[in-house]
């Protein structure tokens, strides 16, 4: 039995390649109703965020647990490419619980100390859970990668001066228009990204802020929330004219928003520039539009290039967090361990017990009469000879499934002792 | 007066060295005012090309001073001081005029006319370097190369701000430099109106910058079309200058 996790992130692959694999919640929950039927998994949980698609499963056997779920995770794509293959990342047991615990801790996120992963980790963990697809490990472990981020978030000032990519939009918004207190923002899509954007707009002083959303009602409750203006979605493209800036995180599978539509735009708004925050994958604004004259049109990706600078102030307080989080994988690797120890040592002990009694009796029976002291001092002989033979295995057990290498010890000793197969 | 062209804003230069130039051009920037102060005493003393040029450099410098200290941004001066040397060099170059200062009413109208002209010409000056920082700043951003000069240039909506309040004080002060010259011909020369290639020149200049207002107000003709304009618009200045001297 191991943890496993398998994924590609921003690293790894560009926004083209993770846009193929990134799931709604709906995909997820069948993906994980089809993991659950798998024999060899018997866990799993799935995160799927603009910047990472990652499954995290238990499995009975690492190497083909590691296999089906690569195939598994490959066919989650309509169209697959050996670009692909070389994209993806696979870690088992405390590998995969380090990266866990970096991506909570938001130290593997596009940038360092945002805080919105931690949300985004909570949203996988509770919908896993609502799919009873999560069990004793999965539980125990993202439980545990959630303290572990609030300890790293309250002992090390890397969120502090949070930046996140709706953090890096107002600075640019900033190096576009100067202050901000005169303009205004359209929010195309209501989700929780776009309102962390808006709250980030509003504390910086735009003057007023327009909400379309799919969902009328939603744009209503978000408007009368944060004191702004609804539009109706279909009006949205009409309404831009008036918007300085343009954020659109909607979960649409197609451009929204193209160059013909802008161009329009512009010319409404004599010239003055105009600022395209596109935040969703798949892509909501056509790439083109950049090229127009006033327009500046900001993708995921190229938000990283413009926080590349704050994640050098970050990388000493990382440092820090690298620290707590290599400590709190070495103390769940013991618990995660002991938890296949434990048993596995009883099971050792008891079968010794069983061939010793069994043995003994039957050699007894056979050689006719002893004295109870006779009978006494071949009983102690014996359990002496089981102790002596048990004990290096044993401490082996207790002390080395703590290393690196108490996998492949548990799995040995299984084999070596033909534990578990005995019934 | 001795603009540090030496040190190159541009790069991200050691503070010392930034220093070093700021105050180099400060001296130099002092001992200009003094001078010019001196001959303040007698009647304004801009009756000559060599004088008008001078006096450009003087302003240009003096605008430079005033955006670094209150806006704190320290990349104007890439742009501005090679102007205001160059414009120093080309002074040396010209043959030397030596016109006592008149102070007769056609000394003072000539004194006013150039004073105008020059300051006129300092603004649009001024509207075409921060167009060229506009331009280079919205390369950053279209392109997403962020190299020093990013985090130094201001923002785009404060250099189109710059960029009209300076066509806003240039348009005016042209437009009087214009007219006083025109009252100076008159007084001097018998006429308003020569149809010299001077004038034709600086009238089609003045008239430009006329349209690129209008255009801006009207047409929006702001951001990117402003700064373009704007750069033209000097280049036409300095071509005119080049032609007449």
């Amino acid at each position: 039995m191991n943890i496993i996790l398998i994924g590609l992130n921003h690293r790894t692959a560009p926004v083209e390649m993770r846009e193929q694999f990134a799931l709604s919640e709906e995909k997820i929950g069948e993906a994980l109703c089809a993991l659950k039927k798998n024999p060899l998994i018997q866990e799993a949980l799935i995160l799927s965020t603009c910047n990472r698609v990652e499954i995290y499963a238990v499995v009975t056997h690492t190497e083909e647990g590691c296999d089906r779920l690569k195939d598994f995770f490959l066919n989650l794509s309509d169209k697959t490419s050996p670009a692909m293959a070389s994209a993806l990342y696979i870690y088992s047991s405390r590998d995969c619980l380090r990266h866990l615990f970096r991506v909570a801790s938001s130290l593997n996120s596009m940038i360092i100390g945002e805080p919105q992963i931690l949300g985004q980790l909570k949203d996988a963990f509770d919908l896993a859970l609502s799919h009873k697809s999560t069990g004793v490990l999965l539980n125990k472990v993202f439980k545990k990668a959630i303290s572990v981020a609030k300890r790293v978030r309250t002992e090390t000032k890397i969120a502090e001066n949070a930046v996140s990519i709706s953090y890096a939009a107002v600075e640019l918004a900033k190096k576009i228009f100067g202050k901000l207190h005169h303009k205004s923002v359209m929010l195309v899509g209501a989700g929780e990204m776009a309102e962390l954007a808006a709250r980030h707009f509003i504390s910086n002083g735009v003057q007023s802020f327009f909400i379309a959303n799919r969902s009328y009602e939603k744009a209503l409750a978000l408007a009368s929330e944060y004191n702004g203006i609804p539009v109706k979605f279909e009006d949205f493209v009409v309404e831009m004219s008036q918007s300085d800036i343009v954020l659109c995180s909607t979960g649409a599978a197609h451009y929204l928003i193209g160059p013909q539509e802008v161009a329009k735009v512009i010319a409404a708004r004599q010239n003055r520039p105009i600022f395209f925050i596109d935040i969703s994958v798949p892509r909501n604004i056509d790439p083109a539009i950049n090229k127009l004259d006033n327009v500046f049109l900001y993708d995921i990706d190229d938000l990283k290039l413009s926080v590349e600078e704050n994640l050098r102030a970050r990388e000493a307080e990382a440092l820090k967090a690298e620290e707590i989080v290599a400590e709190e994988v070495t103390q769940i690797i013991r618990w995660f361990k002991s938890l296949d120890a434990v048993p596995m040592i009883v099971a050792l002990k008891e079968m010794a017990e069983e061939v010793r009694a069994k043995e003994m009796q039957r050699t007894l029976d056979q050689m006719g009469s002893f004295t109870p002291e006779q009978r006494e001092a071949i009983s102690g002989l014996t359990v002496s000879i089981v102790n002596k033979l048990l004990h290096g295995p044993l401490t082996a057990l207790k002390e080395e499934t703590h290393g690196n290498n108490g996998n492949a010890l548990l799995e040995a000793t299984q084999k070596l002792f033909l534990l578990g197969k005995k019934e | 007066m001795t603009p540090a062209v030496g040190t190159d804003y541009n790069l991200p230069a050691l503070p010392i060295s930034q220093r070093i130039a700021f105050m180099i051009t400060g001296i130099g920037f002092l001992c200009h005012t003094t001078a010019l102060g001196i001959q303040l005493q007698s009647g304004i003393p801009f009756n000559s090309m060599q004088e008008a040029i001078s006096f450009f450099s003087w302003a240009i410098v003096f605008i430079f001073f005033w955006v670094e200290l209150k806006y704190r941004i320290y990349v104007m001066g890439s742009l501005v001081l090679p102007m205001a040397f160059l414009s120093l060099i080309s002074v040396a170059t010209l043959p030397l005029e030596n016109h006592p200062v008149d102070k007769t009413l056609k000394g003072t109208l000539l004194g006013i006319h150039t004073t105008l002209s020059v300051l006129g010409i300092v603004a649009f000056a001024i509207a075409a370097v921060v167009g060229i920082m506009y331009l280079v700043q919205e390369k950053s951003l279209k392109s997403k190369q962020f190299g020093p000069l990013y985090y130094k240039l201001p923002a785009l909506g404060l250099l189109d701000q710059w960029n009209k309040t300076a066509l806003f004080w240039g348009i005016p002060l042209l437009t009087l430099g214009i007219i006083s010259g025109a009252f100076w011909s008159q007084y001097a020369l018998g006429f308003f109106w020569s149809n010299s290639p001077k004038q034709l020149l600086a009238i089609s200049a003045w008239f430009f910058y006329l349209i690129v207002l209008q255009g801006r107000i009207t047409s929006g003709w702001r951001a990117r079309r402003a700064a373009l304009l704007s750069i033209i618009g000097f280049m036409g200045i300095i071509f005119i200058f080049t032609t007449l001297a």
